[in-house]
């Protein structure tokens, strides 16, 4: 049994038109044995800029209290939020750190950037970082959202067209993995607001 | 007063304290993760004015190609590049932490940096970790001694060459480099060759794919042309794309209004004591 597939995840990061959307399913599991459905795993670091974290629960945890803690530090020295690149670099930084006895994680970072730029990238539990132009995904049910992505992906979408593809890639993937699922978590992020939206899935 | 244990940057290295846990889970037999590793044909030769680097550009992950277009050939110095096969995070990490030792070196001696300087920086640090960060590298530049290629392994030994090949696809590429390289090719010769090196890594060997980054560096004068052959385009597109005839359901939906950002600018009078 891989440690990944201790917990369960799925995560997965699109680029729109001068917006993103950033979604996760909400199961946390025990192996086989369903503990709760409405865990979160993407967490908003400032106004603009997501994390998703897959992997192993705890690890996710603790990686995304070290990381807030670093980030705060940061607005106090500089007065001002990170950049969703320098925020990559970070974590891709903190993971290696820990290369031979990582943190069990695969994080999705999401950002608008300067000039509102959409940022996508994800990383291995190493911190490798790969940076994408149109989507990344992380979790169990990796293997089928790279498929259902690269179907479902068109470049320069509308948000609400941009939702509607992540969604139907996040549930249409998930519905094919025993150790993801029970509903969908996605965020859409444009430069003037950010809507949070839980979907409607399978509880299976 | 109990000792606090702050979570402040650690002065650089690796850090080992979750190795204890970690070796506890694996007692209890969970697998460790596989980390993205980049398959790879990487290659290099000299030709009459200087060195021709060349890269596939496909990341897999176990059997999955999770990145199609990866930069594999990462920037030294100005006039040193280095490709890079193996685990992608020890490639990205070491280059990028000898980049910076190179360019504080430049900054200490005023001098342009010199591609054995970064073998050795290279290769001393991977001896140091004992083949445990898994990178191969495939090192050319030019600098006043002239034009250099070396390959370095996991465990810390180089070649110096005057044509390498690294990578799983190193076979492959290394049966064109042996029955066409010759001394002396001229520019155009010697892309056209690497070109077709790194084609031939793409379309035998399963760990390498998609695209080709060809690097030309000359005496003060680099070239990286990135996605240099495009031979495997995605021509099966549908024209239409998806459309999804039935809708989401949605259970809640909370909209977030961002605050626009307010610029300051410093005007007025200064305030009288």
């Amino acid at each position: 049994m891989s440690i990944f597939e201790y917990n369960g995840s799925a995560l997965v990061a699109m680029v729109g038109k001068n917006c993103f959307a950033i979604a996760s399913d909400r199961r946390l599991g025990v192996q086989l044995q369903t503990i709760a459905t409405d865990f979160q795993k993407i967490y908003q670091i400032h106004d603009r800029l997501f994390l998703g974290l897959s992997g192993l629960g705890t690890d996710a945890q603790t990686l995304y209290q070290r990381l807030v803690f670093r980030h705060k530090l940061y607005q106090l020295r500089e007065e001002r939020d990170m950049k969703p690149e320098t925020f990559a670099s970070l974590v891709s930084a903190l993971l290696y750190e820990k290369r031979f006895g990582p943190y069990f994680c695969q994080p999705v970072i999401a950002g608008l950037g300067d000039e509102d730029k959409p940022f996508i990238c994800t990383m291995d539990s190493i911190g490798a970082k790969e940076l994408a132009k149109d989507f990344v995904v992380a979790g169990t049910a990796s293997e089928s959202l790279y498929g259902a992505c690269e179907a479902m992906f068109k470049p320069d979408m509308e948000p609400e067209e941009l939702f509607e593809t992540v969604s139907q890639a996040l549930l249409s993937s998930v519905d094919r993995d025993c150790l993801s699922g029970w509903g969908g978590h996605v965020y859409v992020v444009t430069p003037t607001e950010v809507k949070e939206r839980m979907l409607k899935g399978r509880m299976d | 007063m109990s000792k606090l244990e702050f979570d402040v940057p650690a002065k650089g290295g690796f850090s080992f304290d979750l190795c204890k846990r970690n070796e506890m889970l694996m007692k209890k037999g969970v697998q460790p993760p596989s980390y993205r590793k980049t398959g790879t044909t990487i290659v290099g030769l000299i030709f009459q004015d200087g060195v021709i680097l060349g890269a596939d550009t496909r990341a897999t992950e176990g059997p999955i190609v999770c990145d199609k277009n990866c930069e594999k050939i990462h920037y030294m110095a100005p006039n040193i590049y280095c490709c890079g096969a193996g685990t992608a995070a020890d490639t990205e990490a070491v280059t990028d932490m000898v980049s910076s030792q190179l360019q504080l070196h430049r900054h200490h001696t005023g001098r342009e940096s010199r591609v054995i300087t970064a073998l050795t920086l290279l290769k001393s640090h991977l001896f140091n970790y004992q083949g445990y960060v898994q990178a191969a590298l495939v090192l050319g530049g030019v600098d006043v001694t002239g034009p250099h290629l070396h390959t370095i392994y996991p465990h810390g030994s180089t070649d110096t060459l005057p044509f390498a090949t690294m990578g799983s696809g190193s076979l492959a590429a290394m049966a064109v480099f042996e029955s066409k390289y010759h001394e002396g090719l001229t520019r155009d010769e010697g892309i056209k060759l690497v070109t077709e090196a790194i084609c031939s890594g793409i379309f035998n060997d399963l760990g390498s794919g998609s695209n080709v980054d060809v690097c030309v560096i000359t005496k003060g004068h680099k070239e990286y042309l990135r996605n240099h052959l495009l031979p495997n385009p995605r021509s099966y597109v549908s024209a239409k794309g998806f459309s999804f005839s039935k809708k989401t359901e949605v259970l809640l939906t909370k909209v977030t209004p961002l605050k626009e950002k307010v610029e300051i600018i410093q005007s007025g009078e200064a305030m009288e004591e």
